[in-house]
Order: structure tokens, then C-alpha cells, then sequence
């Protein structure tokens, strides 16, 4: 019998009971490890602290039997094995099967992650639908290209399906990451062995019975729950994984590198961290910005790698603004995700809210002024109030690193030249936003902003459509649009003599 | 007058089919109340009267795409839309896959088994690789420009397209017009073949049923020379697809240059050679050119209608293909007099018209004149009836300059003749004023490589004949047409490119 969990939902949303299948799933079969020594991991309900239930722990064992049925799909039943279209048809199938089980994973996620039902079902499942309806639609146009045609010669490039690929995905957008690794990949033919986060494996686990709902063949989507240091490392460094592909943190990321380079060179992409600087000028829509502003920080409750954590702003509007976006912050509704009014829930687990009281209180010390929030939210579960840092200088702690959670520090500026440099100086490069209503200094800073992303008069927007990636340590290589494709693909170069006879001075 | 109309339709049952004008999204008669009449072509009775759209209807058709074009369609509605309802109009097609082909058996007179396994799922295919690519037709940014400027392209959709299709593969013909204009967001008025309207018309409903906004496509069934001159002529259309012959393609193009030189493409006629030297299977080239000029009875303008063979092998070769016209799986599609089925067996069924019949028994005639052998077939089909069937007919020994070799006959007759140098075969397979399609038949790998690229032919196959998909380009070469359809190139036909330069630091001082 293969191990599940059933969920009975009860809320505004949706109510039924739900079953979730809890064990590995590899070949298109669930199962315990096949490795003695595992466990099992403890879900946990960050509105409450308390477990929601025990899945099995999946480890590196386990990790080569996903790989060997991953290696015999790509050889038989999927790769170049089955044409374009048909994989498009399986992509746009699952996509379809997320729509019709639009509030169950909406529920899941919810539960499970902490982010409202209300943004899990706008957002998160109908956007991760989106991401493989749109790789759905490219499976059957991975172009090469003709490069050379004349008497001598014919040369055209393929672009073929690297193989088996390892993915591992954080907890911040489970299903969300969960959608940008699988549909590109599968899109071009890989198969994937995926770990999904240990703290938000619900929905990925729920997506199992979708894949095998749609007919997607045994092999090729492999999911395994377990942590980093087994699972994740032993993808990292696995020789037959031909390419692994991680969300998460810099300092794992850098892991994660090492390892591919130390085993067989594996392709690597990474998606990181980032410390998002927003740009405030003062001919910006005041209250448009300081909208943005505040959805760029507190969306997701700030677990959100682009999130807009350094706010610049000018100094001729910076007191306005301070005095509005405080006021903003105030309004946040922090509470139940299933409570309709919610808009910010609790942070993902006990050790990520330790970290961001951490930084809070190293902000105070530094000397950052509280212009709102600043405390623990409730007494129960995860929750911590939206703070925004007012007064912060270049070099403090809370400015420089990465608190991945609802902290933003706030700044002035007085020229562009000084608010580029400021907002270049970090490590990270992932994503920025510039608030004007000047189209020409809008072009110009953006093309002076060392990052991925840069978003004007808007903020943490994301399509299926458009990239997104990180300059610097925030990430090598781009997710989504047609730029993903590359992640899972290899060019092979074909050069078919004509007529040329080779030019060795030899005699026969 | 009604707009719709009770038929029969085989293995289906009495069906309710629109007969009229469909513009944002209804049926409507036509303003003049006239009728065309569409015609059985295995028994040549008249299945229905359908509308016949005046200038007045297809003025009201263009201006209700122009109105969806401006505010429902186009640029008001994002591209990943477009293509999830194209999807839904694909996943309608098949939910109604039974009627729709025995709709277009009975209207077209292709076998029930063809339309069934061929014409309908390519059809789908070609909705759903379209509506996949609807957002990912991507402009560029342009970076020469440093700090002066900032140069990107977007690509616009067009606007109002009018689309003109024929009647050999209606269905199919209709996929391909209506899947890329919709997915790039235009807007469309569409005249299907007076011979063939019925299954463009029962699409309508499924268009209307899978979402597509009010006005976005439209249709305005009639004759050409008075409907589709009207939307060739008219002053708002930004664009005019059509396929079809030679002879109205020109009139098309004239038309288009004389009112307002809207965009035009054209997917014309053709006259596709087969070359078959000494190195290939001929049982297999055989059958691929089999494939390619009794496929649809002749009736396709790919129709691979002139073979020249290797002398070492000429013989040899008429004889295998002779073996094959004698095979054709000739039929019955339509309604039987005294059985309401469909015979599954038949993959050759009659020419379209009484018209066309005599034109391609007028055309075997001009070649025993002109003085060919007759190898097989030559005249009408014994069992024919009241229908329209000719006999897969050969016709050998043809010479370069008779009207059989030169002109298009789109019928099942095949003129053969040999070469004995590659440059030969070449040179006859190039003297043509068409260039659609062409094939190669070797087993020799460089020959094959160094013939593709020689013919003048926008599509060439290489050891098989007629093998169409969704996303690879088609289209003419010469008088067989201008412009491309179907892969990514499709898109083109639809977008206008506008290239934006946004200054930014660029001073000029007047006077320079």
C-alpha cells in the first residue's frame, strides 16, 4: 500500500478531503526507501507550529534507483524517442489538470507553506499552470539552425535534450519552482529527478498523481523528499545526473557547484539569493510607488529571492514617502492564509523566523531607526510583523545581507550617479525596480543596474514568458521564457562534406 | 430566410448545419437573399443552399473584425490567451470529430476513414502547434546604440485579414489560415469555397462555443468573383491570404495593388516532379508516388503529377507504378442509394465538380493527341454514376513541351518520362513556371544533398513524397505562390514589424 495522507479541508475556499500520496515517487510508483536507516519528515503547519503529518525520507539510495529509471526513459520512451508535439501534449495536459484542481492545491500550498489560499489560487497554482502550458506550446519548436549551405558543405546545428537532470527546489514558491524546473526540462526532452524542499513537499508530492493522471511516461519525472545534505548532495554529485539545476540559498548554491565540478562537471544553473534595491524618484506617482514598494517587500511574506529589500529613495519626497509607506505597513493584515482579509502569513518554519528576529534585532543595534513593526506577530506559529528600517548606511548587516523575510531598510538619495552606485554595491544581482515618470532616466538606470530583473513602475511581476536570473552571486543561468531551453539542452554541430577531398599531402 | 438548414448526414443522423453568414459571432441570410448551392460530388445531388454574401455583407464582416480587432482582439488581449483558446477550439474540434468528418466526406468527397485519420488531425494539430507559439514571436532590442538611443522591434499583428480558401482539403485549408492569423491576433473575414463551405460553416459554431470574442472571425460563404473580389477589393482589409489557382491568385494580387496594396500572400498551383534514379527502391518510390498523385484524387497542389525516371530503370519503374494505380482503394464516400454508411475502405474518391471532371478528361485527351502512351486509367470511373470519379490514370513518353507536362491538371493523372544525366533530370524537373514542391528518390547520400538544394521547389522529400506538418514552412517557389505558411514562418504572413527608437540622448542642432 503505497503511504499517502489525507487532509480534510474545511475553509471558505474549499471543503473535501484530499489525499496526497507521501512516498517516493519514482518509475510512476510510490514507495518507503528502499535504505533501512531512513526516517520520516515531519511536515509542519506554520500557522500553528504543529505537525501536519510524517512522510517517508527519501535518501541517496534511493536517489540511484530514480536515476536508473530516469537514464531508461530517456533512452526508450522519452528524449528524442518521443516527438515534440507529443511532449507538448503531456505539458499541456498536467496544465490542465492543475486548472481543474485549482483549489486543492491552492488549500495544499496554503497549509503547507503558510502564503494565503487567496495568493496560492491567484497566484502561485494559476501561474505554475501557466508555466507549463507555455512549455507545452515549445516542446515541438526547438529550432536549430542552418548555418552554412554551398557546394562543399551543409552544417546545421541540433538542439538536443542534455539527459538526466537533477533539480532541487526551495519552499518559498513550492509548486511555483516546482513548475519552472519540470516544464522547460521535460519541454526538451530530459528527464528529471527533482527533490522538492523538506519543508514544503505537499503540492510536488500532490503532482505525482497528476503526472500519472496525465500519462506521463514511468521515468521521467522522479520526485524524492529528503535533505539537502543526502538527497540534494548526492544529485549534486551523481555522474550519471547529466545536469542539476537548484533554488536556494547562495552558500548552498556554492555547494551545490563544487560538487557538480568535482564529480563529472555536470551542467550547473542556479537561482540564489538577492538583496533587491527599488529606486524611488521624486517625479514617481507617490502613492503608486509606495504601493509597490510595499507589495515588493511584504509579498510573500519577504520570502522571496527578488523581493525589493533596499529602498532608495530621493530626497526631496523622502520624508513624504517614509511617513505613507509606514503607514502601509500598518495596514498589512497578518494572520490566518485561510482567512480572506489575510495578506501576510507566517514565515516558513521556527529557524527562518529566528533568523529574521536575528537581523531585526542587529538592526536596532546597529542603529537603524524602527519606523514600524519589529516584533513577533501573535503567539502562535510563525508570524512576524511588517518592519521597515528607516536612517540605514551602506555597511550594516541588515543592508548588505540577505533577511528573507518582511524587513526592508529605507534610504535617501540625491542623484542617480549615487543611487546606481549604491544600489550595485552588493554581491547579489537578482532583480531591481526604478519608481519614475522620466522614460529616458528609466532606460538609463536600467541599463546601469548590474541585475536579472529590472522592473519599471512596477515590482515582482513574473511571466512565463520573460526571464529571469541572476547577475553576480544571485545566479548563473536564466529561467523561463525561451532562455530556459538552454538550461536543458546540448548543441551538436553537424558539418556534412559535399564534394571536398581532404588536402593531406600524402600520395595513394 | 433560415440560417441553418437540416441535412442527412451519413452514419450520423439528421444534423442541423448553419447555412448562413457568421459575423460577431451569429448567423445571419445574406442581405440579397441569395443562395449557391453546394453539390454532392458522388452522386452530384445539391446537399444545401448556402448563402451567398454580398459587398454589403462582407462591408459588415470587415467592420465587425475592425471593431474586435480594436478593442476584444489584437493588442487588448494577451498573447498566452490567445493561444489557450485556440487550444479549446482544437479540443472542440476533436470532442466533434465523428460529425465533422462525416461532414466533409459527404460535402468534399474524400473517404470517410481519410478524413477521419488524415484531414481532422492534422487540422488539430495545426490549431494547437499555433496556439502554442501565440506568445513566443519575439521582436528584438537592437544595442549599437550606447547611450544614445534605445532601438527594439515589436512585432504588431497586422489587423483585419481576409482569407480565402479552396476547396481540396476544406477543413484543413481552414486550419491553416485561421490557426497563425488568430494566434499573431488578427482579426479575420473568411470565404470558404462555395464547393465546399459545409464543415467551415459548422466551425463557426465551434468558435463561437470555444470563446472566441465577437467579431474576431467572421465568415461570408460565396463566389469568387463577386464575394471574394469584394474582400480583395476592400479598403479595410490590411491583408489578404488566399490559395488557390494560378488564374485567380493573379486577379487577387491585381486587386489588392488597385484598391489600397493591402498585404498579400498566395499558395497557388504546382506541378511537382519526382526524380527517381538508378540507386532508389523503386517498390518504395513507387509508393511514395503513389502516395503523391492519386493522394486526394490529384487534388492537391502538391500533387507530385510529374515523374521522370532513370532510363536504366524506366520500364521497370512505369510497371510498379502501374501495379499501384491498379490498387487505388477507389470508392464510394458519399450516401449510398440504398445504405446509409460510409464505405471505410475507400481512399480515392471523385473530383469535386462535373467542371473539373471534364477539364482533367479534356487534359488525358490533349496527351494521347499530343502523342503519349496510355499506361492505366484514362477515363471516367465505370461505377461512377451521377459522381465525378476519374481513373488513376499514366500517362508515359510525354516531351517537355505538351500541355500535359506543362500545366496543372489537379486530377489523378501522372506524366512520366526518362533522363539518363542528373543535370538532365535537373533541367526537366526545373522548367517550370511553378515551384512548389518536388522529390528525390536515391540511395546515394551526396546526390540526395546536391539535388534538395539544385530543385526549385519551396518544399523538396527526399525519399518520400506529400509528408506535411504543422511546423515546418510551405509555400512557393515562382508562380506557385508568395509567401510562406505553417512553422514559425507562418506568423510572418500575419505581423508587421515596427521598429521603435526611443531617444535618449541624442542632441541635433537645426539648421544641420
Amino acid at each position: 500500500m503505497a503511504p499517502s495522507y489525507t487532509h480534510n479541508f474545511n475553509h471558505a475556499g474549499f471543503k473535501g478531503k484530499v489525499e496526497i500520496p507521501t512516498g517516493l515517487f519514482i518509475n510512476n510508483e510510490w514507495s518507503t526507501s528502499k535504505d533501512s536507516n531512513a526516517k520520516t519528515i515531519d511536515v509542519v503547519n506554520p500557522s500553528t507550529g504543529e505537525s501536519i503529518t510524517a512522510i517517508p525520507e527519501g535518501l541517496p539510495a534511493d536517489v540511484e534507483v530514480a536515476i536508473d529509471a530516469a537514464h531508461k526513459a530517456f533512452n526508450t520512451t522519452w528524449g528524442t524517442n518521443c516527438p515534440g508535439f507529443e511532449r507538448g501534449k503531456y505539458l499541456i495536459k498536467i496544465a490542465e489538470l492543475m486548472e481543474r484542481d485549482l483549489d486543492i492545491l491552492a488549500s495544499i500550498e496554503a497549509l503547507d507553506n503558510g502564503k494565503t489560499y487567496a495568493v496560492a489560487k491567484s497566484f502561485d497554482v494559476t501561474e505554475s499552470a501557466a508555466v507549463f502550458r507555455y512549455y507545452g506550446g515549445w516542446a515541438d519548436k526547438i529550432h536549430g539552425k542552418v548555418i552554412e549551405q554551398s557546394a562543399q558543405k551543409l552544417a546545421y546545428t541540433r538542439h538536443e535534450p542534455v539527459g538526466v537532470c537533477g533539480q532541487i527546489i526551495p519552499w518559498n514558491f513550492p509548486l511555483y519552482m516546482f513548475s519552472w524546473k519540470i516544464a522547460p526540462a521535460l519541454a526538451t526532452g530530459c528527464c528529471v529527478v527533482i527533490k522538492p524542499s523538506e519543508l514544503t513537499p505537499l503540492t510536488a508530492l500532490y503532482m505525482t498523481k497528476l503526472f500519472k493522471e496525465a500519462g506521463v511516461p514511468a521515468g521521467v519525472v522522479n520526485v524524492i523528499v529528503g535533505y539537502g545534505p543526502t538527497v540534494g548532495n548526492a544529485l549534486a554529485t551523481n555522474p550519471r545526473v547529466d545536469k542539476v539545476a537548484f533554488t536556494g540559498s547562495t552558500p548552498v548554491g556554492r555547494k551545490v557547484m563544487e560538487a557538480a565540478s568535482k564529480s563529472n562537471l555536470k551542467k550547473v544553473t542556479l537561482e540564489l539569493g538577492g538583496k533587491g534595491a527599488n529606486i524611488i524618484f521624486d517625479d514617481a506617482d507617490l502613492n503608486e510607488a509606495v504601493k509597490y514598494a510595499a507589495q515588493g517587500i511584504f509579498f510573500n511574506h519577504g520570502q522571496t529571492c527578488c523581493a525589493g529589500s533596499r529602498l532608495f529613495v530621493q530626497r526631496g519626497i523622502y520624508d513624504k514617502f517614509a511617513e505613507k509607506f509606514a503607514h502601509v505597513a500598518a495596514q498589512i493584515k497578518v494572520g490566518d492564509p485561510f482567512d480572506a482579509n489575510t495578506y501576510q502569513g507566517p514565515q516558513v518554519s521556527q529557524t527562518q523566523y529566528d533568523r529574521i528576529m536575528n537581523y531585526v534585532e542587529c538592526g536596532k543595534q546597529e542603529g537603524a531607526k524602527v519606523l514600524t513593526g519589529g516584533n513577533r506577530h501573535g503567539k502562535q506559529g510563525y508570524f512576524i510583523e511588517p518592519t521597515v528600517f528607516g536612517d540605514v548606511t551602506n555597511n550594516m548587516k541588515i543592508v548588505r545581507e540577505e533577511i528573507f523575510g518582511p524587513v526592508i531598510v529605507m534610504s535617501a538619495f540625491d542623484t542617480e550617479d549615487e543611487v546606481i552606485a549604491s544600489a550595485n554595491d552588493t554581491n547579489y544581482g537578482l532583480a531591481s525596480g526604478i519608481f519614475t515618470s522620466d522614460l529616458s532616466r528609466a532606460h538609463r538606470v536600467a541599463s546601469h543596474l548590474k541585475a536579472g530583473t529590472v522592473w519599471v513602475n512596477c515590482y515582482n511581476e513574473l511571466h512565463p514568458q520573460i526571464p529571469f536570473g541572476g547577475f553576480k552571486e544571485s545566479g548563473i543561468g536564466r529561467e523561463l521564457g525561451e532562455y530556459a531551453l538552454e538550461n536543458y539542452m546540448e548543441v551538436k554541430a553537424v558539418q556534412i562534406n559535399l564534394g571536398k577531398k581532404c588536402a593531406i599531402p600524402v600520395d595513394l | 430566410m433560415s440560417t441553418h438548414a437540416a441535412l442527412t448526414v451519413p452514419t450520423i443522423g439528421e444534423l442541423s448545419i448553419p447555412t448562413g453568414l457568421f459575423i460577431n459571432n451569429e448567423f445571419r441570410a445574406s442581405s440579397s437573399g441569395q443562395t449557391v448551392p453546394t453539390i454532392n460530388p458522388a452522386n452530384g445531388e445539391t446537399l444545401l443552399e448556402v448563402s451567398h454574401a454580398s459587398q454589403e455583407d462582407v462591408d459588415e464582416a470587415v467592420r465587425a473584425a475592425r471593431k474586435a480587432f480594436e478593442t476584444a482582439w489584437g493588442n487588448n488581449v494577451q498573447a498566452s490567451e490567445r493561444g489557450a483558446l485556440l487550444n479549446k477550439l482544437a479540443d472542440l474540434m476533436e470532442r466533434d470529430a465523428e460529425k465533422l468528418a462525416a461532414l466533409e466526406s459527404l460535402d468534399s468527397g474524400k473517404g470517410i476513414r481519410i478524413v477521419r485519420e488524415i484531414d481532422l488531425p492534422d487540422s488539430v494539430a495545426c490549431l494547437r502547434y499555433y496556439a502554442g507559439l501565440a506568445d513566443k514571436f519575439f521582436g528584438q532590442t537592437i544595442p549599437h546604440f550606447g547611450k544614445d538611443k534605445f532601438v527594439y522591434t515589436i512585432h504588431q499583428p497586422i489587423g483585419v485579414c481576409g482569407q480565402i480558401i479552396p476547396w481540396n482539403y476544406p477543413l484543413l485549408m481552414w486550419a491553416w489560415k485561421v490557426a497563425p492569423a488568430l494566434a499573431a491576433g488578427c482579426c479575420i473575414v473568411m470565404k470558404p469555397s462555395e464547393l465546399t463551405p459545409l464543415s467551415a460553416l459548422y466551425m463557426c459554431q465551434l468558435v463561437k462555443e470555444a470563446g472566441i470574442p465577437a467579431g474576431v472571425f467572421n465568415t461570408v460563404p460565396g463566389l469568387g468573383a463577386t464575394t471574394g473580389d469584394a474582400i480583395s477589393r476592400h479598403m479595410d482589409i490590411d491583408k489578404v491570404a488566399f490559395t488557390g489557382s494560378v488564374m485567380t491568385g493573379r486577379r487577387i494580387s491585381i486587386a489588392a495593388a488597385e484598391s489600397n496594396l493591402k498585404k498579400v500572400t498566395l499558395e497557388l498551383g504546382g506541378k511537382s516532379p519526382s526524380l527517381i534514379f538508378e540507386s532508389a527502391n523503386i517498390e518504395e518510390a513507387a509508393d511514395w508516388s503513389a502516395l503523391g498523385i492519386w493522394f486526394n484524387s490529384g487534388q492537391d497542389c502538391t500533387a507530385g503529377s510529374r515523374i521522370y525516371v532513370h532510363e536504366s530503370i524506366y520500364e521497370t519503374f512505369i510497371a510498379a507504378l502501374k501495379k499501384k494505380a491498379e490498387a487505388c482503394a477507389i470508392g464510394q464516400a458519399g450516401l449510398f442509394v440504398c445504405s446509409s454508411d460510409y464505405d471505410e475502405t475507400t481512399s480515392f474518391g471523385p473530383l469535386i465538380s462535373e467542371a473539373q471532371r471534364d477539364k482533367v478528361l479534356g487534359y488525358i485527351s490533349s496527351g494521347v493527341d499530343e502523342g503519349a502512351r496510355l499506361v492505366a486509367g484514362g477515363k471516367k470511373w465505370s461505377k461512377s454514376g451521377n459522381g465525378y470519379w476519374v481513373e488513376p490514370t499514366i500517362i508515359a513518353d510525354v516531351k517537355p513541351h505538351f500541355k500535359v507536362v506543362q500545366e496543372e491538371i489537379f486530377g489523378p493523372v501522372v506524366v512520366i518520362s526518362k533522363f539518363s544525366t542528373e543535370s538532365e533530370a535537373l533541367t526537366l524537373a526545373n522548367s517550370s513556371t511553378f515551384g512548389l514542391a518536388a522529390a528525390v528518390h536515391t540511395n546515394d547520400a551526396r546526390q540526395a544533398m546536391r539535388v534538395t538544394a539544385a530543385l526549385d521547389a519551396g518544399t523538396v522529400w527526399c525519399n518520400q513524397y506529400g509528408m506535411l506538418h504543422p511546423g515546418v514552412p510551405f509555400g512557393g517557389f515562382k508562380m506557385s505562390g508568395v509567401g510562406r505558411e505553417l512553422g514559425t514562418y507562418g506568423l510572418e504572413a500575419y505581423t508587421q514589424v515596427k521598429a521603435v527608437h526611443q531617444n535618449l540622448a541624442m542632441d541635433m542642432q537645426w539648421p544641420i
